[in-house]
């Protein structure tokens, strides 16, 4: 598995990508899906509202467990990916492009968000 | 446990070269799954899945009083179990409640094997062993003579039937007799836990690897998957079969969980747990604190164990057991809810899910039952 270079990630395992027009996509990584297994219900934030960074904003629910989604920045969600909610196994087929979750324009972004390298490295894969 | 270092099977290194994500299941490390869990258990229903269930706990009675130790430290009657056949039982406290449940396979006349949960094998080992005493039995600790595969599913008998002389279609569900498969000598039992027939086999752990590998080749053109326990798990509840310390505690008795028909009072002799149980069976009958049902979810959350199940805005139960069911499409859960709100179809029932009340459909057990 390869943590595509373009994007940048967060130590809860969500990805990050570079802002167009302000608006980054947020996802879980390949590594968060795997962990996870087979994801069965994907709760979002509402469009409009405000997410703050690492807190949580959502939930993912697997076969074994149910885990917290963080939001990698803060800011105000403009979109969210309804295709996830209808099918929640697109999170494990396609963590980085189908699978995505929300679309945040982003106010402010803590400092220590990784790289593609250190999250390889902080992950294990 | 008594120490934190987990225990491996006999097939370690084959589940790590699949891919395996292993789990701390009673202190060994199992597969939990190899790849997509849905799809391990969607196989195992349609087609056929291979288990490694090596942890399981194996003990031997024999001797010329086995039959007669087993029905004093059993509840079921154990001493009526034909040669070659096996039975579903449970092992009680003196207070009725319940130490494990087991299966118990009649080897030969005066020998039988225990099957124990992999976390209660030794509190079983050791009461068999106390309950012993002034019997002409021996209690032997077998859980290292055995590696356990399983193949399950539709297409089991027909992978088995290439590998093996044993007459399979003479096998009966609930039944064991010894016989060689893939060239390895083995204990051949059409037993399960997941609700499809298949098979349970019995082999010394260096034969594991090489069984393994047979029934793979064998099962490569009907869609035979390596199966982890987290597909095990659902495909029993599906099957509205209870599991230890989830629907089965020492707190409760066989009667509680809706199973007395496991106790055998008729049977000759005392057996522990006798006269408690004679009054839990009373208690079930007339006046049930609390019964196990199966509740099928509305919306898409999933119930876990430990959630309360509420009616009215009251708590009137909890989850033992709950997770997403393939076979459904809806998550499904096993609940104790009180006697007013069990029967199936009652209206208003409800699980609490971290805070929201989510509907649920009160349903009999099991959820799935196969075609025949």
């Amino acid at each position: 598995m390869s943590n595509p270079q373009q994007l940048r990630y967060s130590k809860e395992h969500e990805w990050l990508s570079a802002a167009a027009d302000g608006v980054s996509t947020v996802g879980i990584t390949e590594h968060a899906a795997n962990a996870l297994g087979d994801v069965v219900f994907v709760q979002l934030p509402e469009v409009g509202s405000t997410v703050s960074a690492g807190e949580t904003c959502g939930e993912l629910e697997s076969t074994k467990s149910v885990s917290d989604l963080y939001s990698p920045v803060s800011g105000e969600i403009t979109e969210v990916n309804e295709d996830v909610v209808d099918d929640p196994s697109l999170v494990n087929s396609a963590p980085f492009e189908g699978g995505w979750l929300f679309k945040v324009r982003v106010a402010e972004e803590p400092g220590d968000l990784l790289s593609a390298d250190e999250y390889t490295e902080f992950s294990g894969s | 446990m008594s120490s934190t270092e987990l225990r491996h099977t006999a097939l370690d290194a084959l589940h790590r070269s699949l891919g395996a994500t292993m789990t701390d299941f009673a202190g060994w490390d199992m597969p939990l799954r190899y790849g997509s869990e849905r799809d391990e258990h969607i196989a195992v229903r349609t087609k056929a899945g291979l288990f490694d269930l090596s942890h399981m706990g194996e003990i031997t009675v024999t001797g010329a009083d086995a039959a007669a130790l087993l029905n004093f430290a059993l509840v079921g009657n154990i001493a009526s179990v034909g040669v070659g056949r096996a039975r579903y039982t449970m092992i009680c406290q003196a207070d009725g409640g319940i130490l494990d449940d087991l299966i118990v396979y009649r080897l030969a006349e005066t020998e039988y094997m225990v099957v124990a949960n992999a976390s209660n094998a030794q509190v079983v080992l050791d009461a068999l062993t106390e309950r012993a005493a002034g019997f002409d039995a021996e209690v032997r600790d077998d859980r290292d003579a055995y590696a356990l595969i399983a193949v399950q599913g539709p297409e089991a008998p027909g992978i088995l039937k290439s590998l093996t002389d044993a007459d399979l279609d003479g096998l009966k569900y609930y039944a064991g007799l010894p016989g060689t498969v893939a060239g390895v000598p083995a204990l051949i039992a059409r037993t399960g836990y997941t609700g499809e027939d298949g098979f349970e086999l019995f082999v010394t752990p260096e034969h594991a690897v090489e069984l393994w590998q047979a029934l793979t080749k064998a099962g490569e053109g009907v869609g035979l998957v390596p199966c982890g326990l987290s597909c095990r798990d659902t495909l029993r509840l599906e099957a509205g079969m209870p599991l230890y310390g989830h629907e089965l505690t020492t707190d409760l008795t066989p009667f509680d969980a809706g199973l007395g028909r496991v106790v055998k009072f008729e049977k000759e002799g005392d057996f522990v747990g006798r006269e408690a149980l004679a009054e839990a069976a009373l208690r079930a009958q007339q006046n049930p604190p609390r019964i196990l049902v199966g509740l099928i979810a509305e919306g898409r959350r999933v119930p876990r164990a430990g959630y309360t199940v509420v009616a009215g805005g009251a708590v009137i139960g909890e989850i033992t057991s709950g997770a997403p069911s393939p076979t459904l499409g809806k998550p499904i859960a096993m609940a104790y809810v009180d006697a007013a709100h069990a029967a199936p179809g009652t209206e208003g029932v409800g699980v609490d899910i971290r805070g929201s009340h989510e509907p649920y459909e009160v349903v009999a057990l099991p959820f799935y039952k196969r075609q025949k």
